[in-house]
């Protein structure tokens, strides 16, 4: 059975009387041990379906408006907020994409490791204290006992977020949700903390949902992928499956717009045109105003999720044909 | 080498003073940029490569006068740019430009667009009358793929990557000889990253410009760069052309910036 499984998700924003979908109809799973890459645009929903995952969307103007999100048997959206806050942070961790705004710049990062613990284990200061010396070390940070004592602003970018998994990581989740953990980085610390994610799933069995518009980050890590556009999902495969036989035209671009040193390709292939705002109505396919292949069908019906290949399904009318 | 260089910098140096941290600490001396040489031709684009912290953004604001040098020059036409006071380097300022990271913190959100654009024109005096500037405007904001009617509107209305188009237009409307781009496309999303890429890559063929690109990413500078240097901790530790660096590079942490990208497979790619 799969630790989290996401049926029929709908999320809409509520904007001057009226819902704006900015999530639709969206349904995937992750297996244990397994890493799911989550890839699109901004905008087209991939942190509102983290955020909606983590419960972090209650009291916002973002509503869950239909869907299911099941983890470990248990329907999470059916929970008293005090069933599911012992399972935030605890069973189900999330890592942000901002180092720098996401930890709080008041207090010392060992207090902010040992937070989570005390909320969630019955341990003493002493023995939280520790484990925060060993996780801050699992994290590879140098010389843990002088910097478990610092502030957020006397560390790096890298050492943030490696602060953040830490805490992400204190209590050995079933399931951590990194945000674009590396966007923020060089490209060298996106390596290492990668490495470092992935090195941490292997001893801890953690599933990772890793949402990034980075296909290249997504290629090197993840079993599974889903792409999204507009909020939802265009394209879902495995990551082999997915590079082979790759079907939709948004995806095609996604992977010819990122510069690689493996060509010697002047120009880019660029995806012309931008994600339309949520308030913009676009009739049938929601990619043909940007698709190079639209034809009449694509501008008056939308296109369903249709299996093209084992473990592979593409939403678009002329899949395999393109 | 048998052209004069557009811009040639020798021995530059940069320092800070770091605060002392304790009561009878001395201050300490931070060498950002630390005795570095490099040269640009006309129409030639160099990268500087390196992690964050390494001195490469210093580099670029030393040489547009934001940040006072410490050592050594800079040939800009043959005149050594560094030593001049800011009101004889203001009519420089038009053909050095530079580009800025992030496109939500370098446009003044209370101006309209064509308020940004346009600025730069009366400054300069490169327009005698708001008529003639607004048609300046609205030919640069075609250059730059966006349509003329968005001169009305304010910053917050145009997506990151169309706000990073509109800092390409306030910087190519006073025709520069030289431009500085500062991680001009880290902070974009890749779709819209290789959109603008492409844009600046083409404003500078066409005009023949001179330009100093500074990045972290050796993906995005292979597709632009002429020339690349790396750099490590305030130093040059190697420059070499564009083929040069990606088939046989040299320095050891050039080929630890090489192996950090993340590669994808390449199967497939056209479509």
């Amino acid at each position: 059975m799969a630790l989290l499984e996401i049926n029929n998700l709908s999320i809409a924003v509520a904007s001057q009387g009226q819902l704006l979908p900015v999530v639709t109809d969206c349904s995937f799973s992750v297996a244990a041990h397994e890493t799911l890459g989550v890839v699109g645009e901004s905008g087209c929903g991939k942190s509102l379906t983290a955020l909606a995952i983590m419960g972090l969307l209650e009291g916002s103007q973002v509503n869950i408006t239909s869907g299911s999100i099941v983890f470990d048997g248990r329907d999470l959206l059916q929970l008293r907020p005090a069933q599911r806050r012992a399972i935030m942070g605890n069973q189900m961790a999330m890592v942000f994409q901002e180092p720098m705004t996401s930890l709080n710049p008041v207090y010392r990062i060992g207090e902010q490791i040992t937070e989570v613990l005390q909320q969630h284990r019955k341990i003493t200061h002493r023995e939280s204290r520790q484990r925060a010396l060993e996780l801050l070390d699992l994290v590879k940070i140098p010389h843990p006992q002088d910097r478990i004592d610092s502030y957020p602003h006397q560390l790096s970018g890298g050492q943030r977020q490696r602060v953040m998994i830490a805490i992400a990581m204190a209590c050995e989740p079933a399931l951590l949700i990194a945000d674009e953990p590396t966007t923020a980085l060089d490209v060298t610390v996106q390596k290492e903390v990668l490495d470092l994610m992935l090195d941490l799933q292997t001893r801890t069995g953690t599933s990772i949902i890793l949402i990034s518009h980075d296909l290249g980050v997504i290629a090197e890590t993840c079993d599974e992928v889903a792409v999204m556009y507009r909020g939802r999902i265009i394209e879902k495969a495995t990551t082999a499956s997915l590079f082979a036989n790759m079907a939709h035209p948004y995806t095609r671009g996604l992977l010819a717009s990122i510069p690689t040193i493996d060509t010697d390709n002047d120009w880019l292939q660029a995806i012309p045109g931008r994600v339309p705002g949520i308030d913009e109505k676009v009739n049938g396919c929601p990619f043909h105003p940007r698709c190079a292949h639209t034809e009449t069908p694509c501008t008056q019906t939308a296109p369903r999720l249709i299996d093209t290949h084992p473990h592979h399904a593409v939403r678009c009318h002329f899949a395999g044909e393109i | 080498m048998e052209q004069q260089a557009l811009l040639q910098v020798n021995h530059l140096s940069t320092h800070f003073r770091s605060n002392p941290t304790g009561l009878f600490r001395r201050a300490g001396l931070i060498k950002a940029v630390d005795d570095i040489s490099f040269f640009i031709n006309r129409g030639e684009v160099l990268s500087l490569v390196g992690e964050s912290g390494c001195g490469k953004t210093t580099v670029g604001r030393t040489l547009t006068k934001l940040q006072p040098s410490s050592g050594g020059e800079a040939l800009f036409h043959g005149r050594d740019i560094l030593p001049l006071s800011q009101s004889v380097f203001r009519p420089l300022r038009r053909e050095i430009q530079m580009i800025f990271q992030d496109p939500f913190a370098s446009l003044n959100p209370r101006l309209t667009i064509e308020q940004t654009l346009a600025e730069p024109l009366f400054i300069h005096k490169l327009a005698a009358d708001s008529n003639q500037a607004r048609q300046q405007v609205a030919d640069i904001l075609e250059q730059v793929g966006l349509d003329a009617s968005v001169m009305k509107r304010h910053p917050h209305e145009f997506s990151g990557g169309q706000r990073q188009r509109i800092g390409i237009a306030r910087v190519m409307i006073v025709k520069p000889k030289l431009i500085i781009a500062d991680e001009a496309v880290s902070a974009l999303d890749v779709s819209i990253q290789a959109q603008v890429l492409n844009l600046l890559k083409q404003l500078q063929q066409e005009h023949r410009l001179s330009m100093l690109f500074i990045s972290h990413d050796l993906g995005v500078v292979r597709h632009i760069s002429d020339r690349v240097a790396v750099m490590y901790r305030g130093k040059i530790v190697e420059t070499a052309s564009k083929p040069e660096i990606f088939s046989n590079p040299q320095h050891a942490y050039t080929k630890k910036l090489l192996a950090a990208i993340p590669r994808v497979p390449t199967l497939q790619r056209a479509s």
